[in-house]
């Protein structure tokens, strides 16, 4: 068995972007079939335009269509390409300088091998044939042949009215979620129905879940402590709002449950009891989900529900509101 | 040597709105830096460095902001920095623009501080199931309502001095234009008739979610002595402390108030309730205010909510208490810290408009983050500092 658990996290958003009226302005065109360029005040024409001048850092104002045949000024191989690039196949990446233009766009160039790629070839932009205001209305750059007329592809499919105003950029982060060796100590407990936690050597204060370093003096907690199933809600909120993600249903109770035992309280959920009748200082225990259920996380316990013991003395809670 | 001295004569920001879909984060930073700039009757090109502060990344998606808006935020040939500080992070990162002007490295120096809600959702954000935990989390509202419910049980305040501070702010808001919500008619029973969100937070006891931004020009004795009006940096404090400490006071945390005593010691201030004029204090959620008023040291522990239920912290009260409508009114999470240390300067400055108080010659500033980890805070005054 590993000294930690890990397990895999998903964190994944579609934020929206408003584009502003420059970068809109691009948007718009190539859902058109056309590459707008903004002049700069030193006269050069830069693709895509720039929301502010570099020099008088006023807004841009003045767009420039520019050809969609250009030339290539650097490029890199991609013999690899990952999730979400614009080929699953061997492609490169190349700067073009379009036409009309004074400085490059980076997109893909459809190639099937490097010995096809040259600094100061002419290439032209493929469309996509649905175009939604989208860098992907470019699917890529293809060479132009030697000796090949120079034609701009044919712009395929339909024009919109309205200004691009924004874009989704969906995000999706994956990673591994590593307990520490302490918190592991702890969801293992829990999958063998106990709970488990440590003793701070510095300051004698018991944590749970235990700590790879004790939040007062930075000393990993060490000696175990198993600590009762039963314990005292400090203090609580009724949820009533539903939010994207959320996994509980509302209304629900969510407290501070002290374990007795325990020098910090651990938030878990209230039920057995209706919500209004919750109290601060009221005593609590553990009630686990079935035994075939368990895993190794704060999960099992279902939810605390109340013991019927009569409320704690404020005095033995409140030095940990 | 001691710090140099150091004046903010450039106060800019945004109108306020749940989607500001009209422009680009840059041009949203844009708008309140261009507003900044013209009341410090400076441009771009005079600026020595720039300091740039917003939201955590996962609240919008964008990790290192400063890469991509060097350009709008005219930062080339010049020092860009980035400030993390969770919520707080507009007011460490005014702190972190003025000390490069007190430590004599800069002269004038521009900082800005945003955040474009409507991009992302920051409950979602704040809520994130992890592997192994309980998912009982529920945004910064399930965050801090138990803690309010600690403050109330502690203090034994009656239950609706939440909403006197939710009515008074959103009063306040009808006389800053640039606010968020402008609710007519807010009363105290309209509030306490509003939606229970997290017991006992009510919906009118909640700040909205903002697009918004702030900028501030902070400059040298030298170059503010062109300002007709600068506001003088008394007094920068930051302080931190662990989030999950046991037994740590979630209702009135140390570094809160280790951070009001030192501010209030460099300010040369003895008694805050009587010599502050005005406080722009961070207020996502009403109860807040009182929690706060004793944090700071305005009242003793346990009778913050006396002054809030008096009307003390009204607009003409002992200490008006956000004036501009506070974060209650308008929260661009990333932007609400450095728009309180910019409403604070704009008082002192008599530059208010409509919710000016009257004579405001101190006034303080104030930002808190992550579970009432971070603390920032400052004390401007319209008379240059003495030592």
């Amino acid at each position: 068995m590993t000294r930690t658990l890990q397990a895999p996290v998903t964190v994944a958003f579609d934020y929206t972007r408003s584009t502003g009226p420059v970068i809109g302005r691009f948007l718009s065109g190539l859902r058109d079939g056309v590459v707008v360029g903004g002049r700069t005040s030193s006269g050069d024409v830069v693709v895509p335009p720039l929301e502010f001048d570099p020099v008088t850092h006023e807004a841009t104002t003045e767009f420039v269509e520019v050809s969609s045949i250009g030339t290539v000024t650097s490029w890199t191989w991609v013999p690899e390409p990952v999730k979400d690039q614009p080929f699953d196949r061997p492609f490169a990446f190349a700067l073009v300088t379009l036409d009309g233009a004074d400085v490059p766009l980076l997109h893909a160039l459809d190639v099937a091998s490097p010995a096809e790629v040259r600094t100061g070839m002419r290439v032209r932009v493929r469309w996509a044939s649905e175009r939604t205001g989208h860098i992907n209305d470019i699917l890529c750059y293809e060479p132009l042949a030697p000796g090949e007329a120079e034609t701009p592809n044919e712009v395929a499919g339909t024009s919109g009215d309205d200004p691009v105003t924004g874009v989704v950029t969906p995000v999706s982060l994956d990673y591994n979620y590593a307990a520490s060796p302490e918190e592991s100590l702890f969801y293992r407990g829990l999958n063998e129905g106990r709970i488990m936690g440590q003793r701070c050597p510095t300051c004698q204060k018991v944590y749970i879940p235990p700590r790879s370093a004790c939040p007062a003096d930075g000393t990993p907690t060490a000696e175990e402590v198993e600590l009762s199933q039963t314990g005292t809600v400090t203090t609580f909120c009724i949820v009533n709002v539903p939010f994207l993600g959320q996994k509980i249903t509302p209304p629900y109770v969510s407290a501070y449950v002290l374990l007795d035992g325990a020098d910090i309280a651990v938030l878990h959920l209230i039920l057995g009891v209706p919500a209004d009748e919750v109290r601060m200082g009221m005593r609590v225990k553990a009630v686990w989900k079935p035994r075939d259920e368990w895993t190794f996380s704060l999960e099992n316990i279902d939810h605390f529900a109340p013991t019927g013991d009569p409320d704690a003395d404020y005095d033995t809670y409140k030095h940990h509101l | 040597m001691g710090k140099q001295p150091a004046a903010i004569i450039g106060v800019g920001q945004t109108h306020h709105r749940a989607k500001r879909e009209d422009v680009s984060m840059a041009g949203l930073c844009r708008e309140a830096i261009d507003r900044a700039l013209a009341d410090a009757n400076l441009s771009l090109d005079d600026i020595d460095a720039i300091v740039v502060g917003k939201a955590p990344d996962l609240f919008e998606g964008v990790m290192m902001p400063e890469l991509f808006l060097a350009d709008a935020l005219g930062a080339a040939g010049k020092p860009l920095l980035r400030v993390h500080t969770a919520g707080s992070v507009g007011g460490s990162t005014a702190i972190v623009a003025s000390s490069l002007v007190q430590a004599g490295v800069h002269k004038r120096v521009l900082t800005v501080a945003y955040e474009k809600q409507s991009e992302s959702n920051a409950m979602w954000a704040l809520s994130v199931p992890l592997p192994f935990n309980m998912p009982v989390h529920a945004g910064a509202g399930g965050y801090f309502a138990p803690h309010v419910r600690s403050y109330i049980r502690r203090s034994g305040a009656p239950t609706h001095v939440g909403a006197i501070v939710a009515a008074k702010d959103r009063n306040n808001a009808l006389k800053n234009p640039y606010a968020h919500l402008h609710n007519e008619g807010t009363t105290v029973e309209s509030v306490l008739a509003s939606q229970m969100l997290w017991d006992p937070i009510r919906y009118d006891e909640t700040c909205p979610s903002s697009d918004g931004a702030c900028a501030l020009v902070i400059v040298d004795e030298q170059t503010a002595a062109s300002s007709p009006n600068p506001a003088w940096i008394h007094g920068t404090v930051m302080r931190s402390e662990a989030t999950t400490a046991a037994e740590r006071d979630q209702v009135n945390p140390q570094a809160g108030r280790d951070a009001a005593a030192a501010l209030w010691k460099q300010a040369g201030i003895t008694n805050p309730l009587e010599e502050i004029d005005a406080a722009e204090i961070y207020v996502p959620f009403s109860w807040f205010e009182p929690m706060w008023l004793e944090n700071l040291g305005f009242t003793p522990e346990g009778e913050g909510w006396k002054l809030t239920e008096a009307g003390e912290t009204g607009m003409d009260g002992k200490l008006p208490v956000n004036c501009s409508g506070g974060v209650l009114s308008s929260n661009p999470i990333g932007a609400s810290g450095m728009l309180r240390f910019g409403e604070a300067a704009l008082q002192v400055r008599g530059a208010a408009g409509e919710h000016q108080v009257d004579g405001a010659r101190r006034a303080l500033g104030h930002a808190y983050g992550g579970g009432s980890q971070f603390f920032a805070m400052w004390v401007v005054g319209a008379d240059k500092p003495t030592s």
